[in-house]
């Protein structure tokens, strides 16, 4: 797998080597001549020095074999500019592109650009695991719209001892998994729920509350 | 061309604050946003519209100055990206009719044409005009020849 990043700094720099230590071919646009000679020293990645929004520069680059773009500026306009260009220009099959307002995230998907805020990221998790400390996992996915929570079941939690069928559950909820003595079981309505019981929980942003509600009692 | 119009300029520089004093002396409504706020200096003293003090990357200023009731915008800031985003985000999300973006690089012009953004570049403007007094010129002096 070949992937494009344009951007700079450690966000850039701790990507870049996690992708080149899973094997994949990374190459790096960064407009900083200095940062390229650095990035070049400490990573296995190949280095261009340029304006990623410039269709020379992604072609000098590779984007024309390459698999995924991701473009990680600090500037919202260039990111949107460099995904479209990539997708455009070049035929690249995946395009990501940092909203670094959290706003621009909807606006880019809006354009046709994948978008994602760390800002946003960050703030549901710090939110929800800090409301919530039976909360083991918890991972957004299909941007941001679906979240699958892993909690553990405590002897105050309001669904042990019932069957599933039993449980009012919110809309747009759903039990995925039930882990019990480290064995998965996919439940069905006639299955029951026990404290220690780790559940995964699949919900959307709007009902996440309610449902962990209903899974763990009033404390949220 | 009527002259009542709700007219959004991004960026108030030379070509920014030429257009909103133009167009408001015309009778137009006008907003300008610019982030830089000494720009705004350059707006003749009878310009009537509004100033915005922001980046209009980013939605909040966009909001602010009620960009979904213009009827026409006009992205004329320094970086071509600001303005192409600026113009796809006028067309896409706020869906105001006339939409106009300056862009510099020619090679960013042809792109941006393919997503339907109507785009002016400077740049092949002027180009095109020097090639036609170059070639004029050169038509003269062998229309003077013969």
């Amino acid at each position: 797998m070949k992937i494009l990043i344009v951007g700079g700094g450690k966000t850039l720099y701790f990507l870049s080597r996690n992708f080149a230590a899973r094997g994949y071919q990374v190459v790096i646009i960064n407009r900083n001549r200095e940062e390229c000679v650095q990035l070049a020293r400490q990573l296995s990645a190949t280095v261009v020095c340029g304006d990623g929004s410039d269709a020379g520069i992604l072609k000098e680059a590779g984007a024309m074999g390459a698999d995924a773009i991701l473009a990680i500026t600090p500037n919202d306009q260039d990111n949107l500019v460099i995904c479209q260009l990539a997708s455009l220009k070049f035929g690249v099959p995946r395009t990501v592109a940092l909203a670094n307002d959290p706003d621009n995230a909807e606006v880019f998907e809006k354009l046709g650009v994948s978008g994602f805020s760390t800002t946003r990221i960050v703030g549901s998790l710090i939110e929800q695991r800090a409301s919530l400390e039976q909360i083991t996992n918890l991972l957004p996915v299909g941007e941001g719209r679906v979240n699958v929570t892993e909690i553990v079941l405590d002897d105050d939690s309001p669904v042990a001892g019932k069957l599933l069928r039993d449980i009012d559950l919110p809309e747009n909820a759903l039990v995925a998994v039930v882990i019990r003595d480290n064995r998965p079981i996919v439940p069905r309505g006639a299955n029951d729920l026990l404290a220690g019981d780790r559940v995964v929980l699949i919900t959307l942003p709007e009902n996440h509350g309610p449902v962990l509600k209903a899974f763990t009692g009033e404390r949220i | 061309m009527s002259n009542n119009r709700y007219i959004v300029i991004v960026g108030c520089g030379r070509l920014g604050s030429h257009l909103a004093n133009h167009l408001s002396r015309a009778g137009n409504s006008v907003v300008v946003i610019d982030r830089d706020e000494p720009t705004f200096n350059d707006l003749s003293p009878d310009f009537s519209g509004f100033r915005v003090h922001g980046d209009a990357t980013q939605m909040a200023v966009l909001r602010e100055a009620k960009v979904k009731n213009a009827d026409v915008l006009i992205a004329t800031t320094h970086e071509d990206n600001v303005n192409l985003m600026v113009a796809q985000v006028a067309r896409g999300i706020f869906s105001v009719p006339h939409v106009l973006a300056r862009v510099f690089d020619p090679k960013r012009e042809e792109v941006y044409a393919q997503l339907g953004i109507d785009t002016i570049c400077p740049t092949s403007v002027a180009a095109k005009m020097f090639l036609r007094a170059v070639a004029d010129g050169a038509a003269e002096r062998e229309g003077a020849q013969s």
